[in-house]
């Protein structure tokens, strides 16, 4: 498996599109700290950034990057060796590779202009959902033998939780605001990888305390150890259940 | 040495493979023909456990091919086409592909050399040719000696000297003791290389008889013609 894995890291590593990725969110990440005159202000614009562009990067990566090595992966799976093995080595090696081009575009910034709880949870959050959102993208993958019907999927999904998901839970919002609805916007969050990434990074700043009777409910749920503790397990959730999935269908597919 | 019985593969409501029992030995050539879309690439799939059948029994002699892993390790592979991973160098691609079989070390490495590869193992596979791809992937396939070869139209893409090299690999193989399985469309290889030929017309076997016998059958000197009359006997469009 590390065999596999290595291969997959350097082939992803030497991408040029993760090339791209990498310079872009360091770019964009030095000059908000830089031009910003108030950090915890280019920590929210990079939180906003982060959680559309990284998940979209994940979903489209490692899509496009299962159907261009599915001939290879077909000669590795004629080798002495259970399929499973191949699978992790895949998604090890890409999720990997994703995570250190995320490291050094946004974690070296972070590291040199702004050491704060809220950027290092800002870091540690672009890390998870490039974990999750690689894991959801394999098994858009995974269950479809066309790759534009799983680059579409894939792409489906992440619209859905960047995009419509919110939209969604502001209806919820507007047309039963006559109801105490905390509670049920707490377990709404839990239904989405991107918002649990914003709330446990928002938290982290001032500007949380903007954010009327709901935010000072996360806040006092968000704030305490098993908040961070229920966050972390519903992000997991986020990354085995897909995963879980995928290897189920990998091992019993036909190539 | 390998025993196939009743199986049966469909892809949604396309019956692929329908009913079909085999029985072969060691130290043969055996040349899947039939037309495109017939089969005969599932049908070796199912030997490499890359496609898994209905219902059916895959046997290499004694052990459960479908679903002990373990027995690819007496397996080679080649297949149609085939892409690598555009970055790696086909050193690294060689040394990926040993490391499955780590404990094994007496390398074949007769067709890296024969078909010029080691000069060019630094080289990226994303830079080679179509042609220079598929003699990595031959020679991929016979690196560990296998007893078992499952070649898919070995020799579509290669140059004529490549080619003949090949064929030759594949007859020392067989004074080995090696069952290899081709599938091809080519006559010419199936008369230069063939001990049996297996016929199949949608997923249903047509015949399956030694070269021997075809040729008594239907009285023809050449192979070719041999079959041409049992092809178009058998219902070959």
């Amino acid at each position: 498996m590390l065999k596999v894995f290595s291969y997959v890291f350097q082939e992803v590593f030497r991408n040029r599109m993760l090339v791209f990725y990498s310079l872009f969110l360091f770019l964009l990440s030095s000059g908000l700290f830089y031009f910003g005159a108030d950090s915890s202000k280019a920590v929210v614009s990079l939180l906003h950034v982060v959680l559309l562009v990284v998940p979209l990067l994940c979903i489209v990566f490692a899509t496009i990057h299962y159907y261009n090595s599915l001939e290879f992966i077909e000669l590795l799976l004629a080798q002495p060796v259970p399929r499973r093995r191949i699978f992790t080595g895949e998604y090890l090696g890409l999720s990997v590779a994703m995570t250190l081009a995320l490291l050094t575009g946004l974690g070296l910034p972070v590291l040199f202009w702004d050491t704060s709880a809220a950027s290092l949870f800002l870091l540690a959050m672009g890390v998870m959902l490039t974990f999750i959102f690689t894991s959801i993208a394999f098994f858009a993958s995974v269950s479809s033998t066309d790759k534009s019907k799983g680059i579409g999927t894939a792409l489906i999904i992440w619209f859905y939780y960047a995009v419509i998901f919110d939209g969604l839970v502001l209806l919820v919002l507007h047309y039963f605001s006559d109801y105490p609805l905390e509670k049920v916007v707490l377990v709404l969050t839990t239904l989405n990888p991107i918002d649990l990434a914003r709330v446990f990074v928002l938290l982290k700043l001032d500007t949380s305390a903007l954010m009327g009777y709901t935010g000072s409910l996360f806040q006092s749920f968000f704030g305490t150890i098993w908040g961070i503790l229920f966050s972390l397990f519903f992000l997991l959730l986020w990354l085995v259940i897909p995963l879980w999935l995928s290897i189920r269908i990998f091992t019993r597919k036909d190539l | 040495m390998i025993h196939i019985s009743g199986l049966n593969k469909s892809f949604g409501k396309q019956t692929v493979l329908n009913d079909i029992s085999l029985e072969f030995s060691g130290g043969k050539v055996i040349c899947l023909i039939g037309p495109n879309g017939s089969g005969k690439t599932t049908l070796i799939k199912c030997l490499l456990g890359l496609v898994i059948p209905d219902r059916g029994i895959v046997k290499m002699d004694t052990r459960d091919m479908l679903k002990d892993w373990t027995c690819r390790n007496a397996v080679g592979y080649m297949p149609q086409i085939l892409r690598f991973p555009e970055q790696i160098r086909m050193k690294s691609v060689f040394e990926l592909i040993k490391d499955f079989r780590s404990d094994f070390q007496n390398y074949d490495e007769e067709l890296i050399e024969s078909l010029g590869l080691n000069l060019i193992m630094q080289k990226k596979m994303g830079t080679l040719s179509g042609g220079t791809r598929q003699k990595v992937s031959a020679a991929l396939a016979f690196l560990f000696r296998p007893s078992v070869l499952v070649l898919d139209e070995p020799t579509s893409g290669l140059d004529p000297v490549a080619s003949e090299k090949l064929k030759n690999k594949i007859r020392k193989e067989r004074q080995r003791g090696a069952l290899t399985f081709i599938t091809t469309h080519n006559m010419s290889e199936v008369e230069e290389l063939a001990d049996n030929v297996v016929f199949i017309v949608d997923g249903k076997i047509r015949f399956y008889k030694s070269v021997d016998t075809i040729m008594n059958e239907t009285g023809e000197m050449k192979i070719g013609r041999g079959l041409a009359k049992l092809m178009e006997a058998n219902g070959y469009a």
